[in-house]
């Protein structure tokens, strides 16, 4: 291959010019003729019957096109894993803000007040608001026991280590709702023709979840439903699973209108209405010996899903394979579930469970380095995972990660000790307290056990008639750098340059099934499908004798060209195979999780403030081994966004509900870290490697979002000796937690300032 | 509804155009940017002048645009995403936040870049701290921000602010 290597470094972002310049098309930027404009009726009350729809004075209803469950041609549900919810509520309303009417006009100015015009009488019936409140199950809401799935894993013999330990160490831990706040809301458009059927546009990450969902609830067969993705503003999870909703909305107007419907959200419809990250609760309870190794332990974790299933059951799973972290555990029991509540439903978000897990099981760590009386970096170091040992899901770590190694580097990047030592000395004459903190962890790449055997992805990469090649993938460019790394991958295998390769929209009507852009699954089982397809293209060039070894990328366009010339199609294809000897058992949770951990150590250091109780991160070092980096600025720039958006859910971002209702759906008051708020997050790289990823690559996405919080927390322990077991911590709740931990308290420390 | 309000005329200097419109007196400078001039670079992210992603320079100084009634842009000289380049060549804002990583979704970068701009009008050698301040108004929920800050301190020619 005559090229530079194309892997490895950092070329220009596919659509980078576009988006520098402004003239990349988000879905509100696109208006198509004779287009009309949907808005969204929703219910006010968390639980109850709709007994009356009354269209009130003042607005010309003849001229607007209302659409009601009655209207859905097929199965009124928003289908994913279990189709229990409707897209439009008929009779019965189970959350606020559930979407009850569509109305649409072609004066999109008109709509607020007609949305507001519209009166709905409810038989209002006892709802449930948390967790506790649904596992009491005084009201059942769904199924016999308000429970969406429960999972329990076994590994050795848990009962036998209690006799046995030196010290049974115990913590709850609890996270809050996040916001995926992706700065485009969602947004789409649809038309419809008899003759093409459904044709739908919008910022999302899944096109071919749209496209199953559309199909079943407009009642049409596949080749009638395109489903095409806009840039897309944002997304992180947050575009998993909702875009099908909204997708079904704006179609089921547009087909009894006959005309292209566009809805997009705004701020405050977007932020009540659609999915959040899932609060959760962990309980530990671990037996450990006195030079604090863990023997064993039970680990009880529970998400609130909401109203309806959507995703729970697959948040669940991967918070609970996660809760272990990258530790040791010769026995161990689980028992997880996601419950019901009447809040809108929670969903994918960054991380999908991990973050929440792997909160508990880092604050956890912290408290057995306390019990036992070693330090934190102590009793990570002696509960590490080595290569050979075996997961909670009894999977064996088969790659040569060395974790005592990264964390001592982690600890060098960060001065960790003597660090610790000069806050330890300084605290005592200060009214600001500063501490330092560890997390370390893993997380998995791709889907879970068998979920990529059952995805079974496909791509397609093609030759085209002027000699360079496009990528033909579902999978979704929405800031993470997609379509740069798998041009890149492909540019790569085949001895091209990065601007002989192109990647093409995402349209359901051309390209393969590559599976949804989710679990940091693209570059690695994507990416690899793609160097695999791209691999068939040179065979077919070289084995029909137009393409000889060590070609020029001159010589490969003008052979391209020439085989195109001549049989007008050059195409390959790849489908997913999985590796051999993987096992996995769905039942037991038993086997081998995933094909790749990405491992990390991140060290947060915090001055918390005494006169406002406001904690501030000073210093983050974030330090992962991610398999191969292709893409330096990108794969940096995955990792900042994610410790921020961390920092977010440990600090700032408070989700305030009222009887299963956002009530701080602004930008106001839901506050996210700006650029003034964020110390400098210092981003470092080993590179292992991986024999199932394209070129070695992991993957990347959602690892930087576990991190941060627990080592923000393990930071104000540091610093005020206080347990920070509960997130967010704004300045209330940390003035609150210490006024409880000791009412004396408070003058010490301002005595202390005096001094 | 619209037909049954009162227009009134404005005229404004977009990107070195003049402009005379006929406009409902409340509608936003946004809208009509990217309605009536279909000038679409201007984003809308929160519609309450929290996200800073609807940013425009209106007579050199940042505002949003979410919040500028269109009468009050009567006269003035504003400046959108799509008018800072001169020609096929890139600004040196954009050209460093596209080697920089300063957009990802690309959602906030119009905004981002145009507030950037202002901040380097005023300051054509800020310190890092000053690029935290100047950007403050504007969120980005990709990067962090770190690149963007490299970005802006790459364009004002002091190599990473890193």
């Amino acid at each position: 291959m005559s090229t530079d290597h194309i892997v490895g470094t950092s070329v220009l972002r596919k659509e980078g010019r576009d988006k520098v310049t402004g003239r990349a098309l988000y879905i509100d930027d696109i208006r198509l003729p004779n287009m009309i404009y949907g808005a969204t009726v929703r219910s006010s009350i968390p639980r109850g019957k709709i007994k009356k729809i009354t269209f009130g004075q003042g607005v010309r209803w003849d001229e607007f096109v209302v659409v009601s469950a009655k209207d859905v041609p097929g199965q009124n549900c928003v289908a994913l894993i279990v189709d229990d919810q409707p897209c439009l509520a008929d009779g019965v309303v189970n959350h606020p803000e559930e979407p009850i009417l569509l109305l649409a006009h072609a004066d999109r100015h008109v709509l607020p007040k007609a949305v507001t015009a519209v009166t709905i009488e409810y038989d209002p019936m006892p709802a449930l608001f948390s967790m506790e409140e649904s596992e009491q199950c005084k009201e059942v809401i769904h199924g016999t026991d308000n429970t969406f799935k429960t999972y329990r894993l076994e590994k050795g013999d848990v009962d036998s280590v209690w006799a046995k330990a030196d010290y049974i160490v115990e913590g709850e831990y609890i996270t809050g709702a996040q916001e995926q706040l992706y700065i485009e809301n969602n947004g789409v458009i649809a038309s419809f023709d008899r003759e093409h059927g459904i044709t739908l546009w919008g910022s999302m990450q899944c096109p071919f979840y749209v496209h199953r969902a559309l199909m079943k609830l407009c009642k049409l067969p596949e080749s009638k439903i395109r489903v095409v993705q806009t840039e897309t503003g944002g997304a992180f999870g947050g575009k998993e699973e909702y875009p099908s909703m909204i997708a079904g909305h704006a179609a089921l107007l547009a087909m009894k209108s006959g005309r292209p419907v566009k809805i997009i959200y705004d701020r405050m419809e977007d932020m009540a209405a659609t999915t959040k990250r899932h609060p959760s609760r962990t309980r530990h309870r671990t037996a450990v010996s006195k030079d604090g190794k863990i023997l064993g332990g039970e680990i009880e974790f529970a998400v609130d899903g909401g109203a309806y299933t959507t995703l729970s059951p697959v948040v669940l799973s991967r918070g609970t394979i996660h809760a272990g972290g990258p530790y040791y555990w010769p026995h161990v029991r689980i028992r997880a579930k996601a419950v019901a509540t009447n809040a809108p439903p929670h969903g994918a978000f960054r991380g999908f469970g991990a973050p929440q897990s792997i909160f508990a099981m880092e604050r956890h760590m912290d408290r057995i380095a306390a019990t036992v009386g070693i330090s934190s970096a102590e009793v990570r170091r002696r509960n590490f995972l080595k290569s050979g040992q075996t997961t909670i899901t009894e999977q064996t770590i088969r790659e040569a990660i060395d974790l005592e190694k990264l964390l001592d580097r982690g600890l060098a990047l960060a001065d960790y000790h003597a660090k610790r030592d000069r806050f330890r000395k300084g605290n005592e004459s200060s009214i600001s307290k500063k501490g330092i903190g560890i997390a370390t962890f893993l997380h998995g790449a791709g889907f879970t056990g068998s979920g990529e055997r059952n995805l079974s992805s496909e791509v397609a990469v093609a030759g085209t008639a002027n000699g360079g090649v496009q990528l033909l993938v579902s999978s979704t460019e929405f800031g993470q750098g997609t379509k740069t790394v798998l041009c890149q991958i492909a540019a790569e295998e085949l001895g091209l340059r990065f601007e002989d390769v192109e990647i093409i929209q995402p349209d359901t009507s051309q390209v393969p099934n590559s599976g949804p852009t989710v679990a940091s699954r693209t570059v690695m089982v994507v990416g690899k499908l793609v160097q695999s397809a791209a691999r068939g293209i040179r065979q077919t060039l070289t084995a029909s004798g137009r393409l000889r070894e060590g070609y020029s990328w001159q010589e490969f366009r003008e052979a391209c060209s020439k085989y195109f010339a001549e049989y007008g199609q050059l195409l390959s294809r790849a489908g997913y195979r999985p590796p051999p000897g993987v096992f996995w058992d769905d039942e037991n949770y038993r086997g081998e999780a995933y094909a790749a951990f990405a491992w990390a150590v991140y060290i947060a250091e915090v001055t918390v403030d005494l006169t406002t109780y406001s904690v501030t991160v000073d210093d983050f070092v974030a330090l992962q081994e991610v398999g191969r980096v292709l893409h330096p600025v990108l794969a940096r720039g995955q990792i900042t966004g994610g410790v921020a958006q961390g920092i977010g859910f440990a600090l700032y971002e408070n989700v305030v509900w009222q009887n299963g209702r956002m009530q701080n759906g602004q930008m106001t008051n839901y506050i996210m870290p700006t650029s003034a708020d964020l110390p400098p997050i210092r981003v470092y790289f080993e590179e292992l490697g991986n024999e199932y990823g394209a070129f070695g690559a992991k993957g990347i996405g959602e690892l930087p979002m576990d991190g941060p919080a627990p080592a923000i927390a393990n930071a104000v322990e540091d610093a005020l000796g206080l347990k920070v077991d509960s997130i967010p911590l704004l300045p209330e709740d940390l003035f609150e937690a210490m006024a409880a931990s000791s009412p004396g308290r408070r003058e010490s420390q301002a005595s202390n300032g005096v001094q | 509804m619209n037909t049954s309000r009162v227009q009134s005329e404005v005229s404004l200097t977009v990107n070195g155009e003049s402009r005379h419109l006929r406009v409902y007196p409340m509608e936003r400078l946004l809208d009509v940017l990217r309605q009536q001039l279909g000038l679409t670079g201007t984003k809308e992210g929160c519609g309450e002048g929290e996200c800073g992603s609807c940013s425009v320079l209106m007579d050199g100084v940042l505002v949003n645009s979410c919040l500028v009634p269109i009468l009050q842009a009567q006269g003035a000289r504003i400046m959108t995403i799509e008018g800072l380049a001169a020609g096929p060549q890139l600004h040196a804002l954009q050209d460093a936040f596209l080697k920089c990583g300063g957009a990802q979704c690309g959602i906030c970068t119009p905004g981002m870049i145009l507030a950037a701009c202002q901040l380097l009008n005023e300051k054509p050698q800020p310190s890092l701290e000053e690029i935290r301040e100047g950007l403050s108004g504007n969120l980005c929920r990709c990067t962090g921000y770190t690149q963007i800050l490299e970005a802006v301190a790459e364009a004002a020619g002091r190599g990473s602010a890193r």
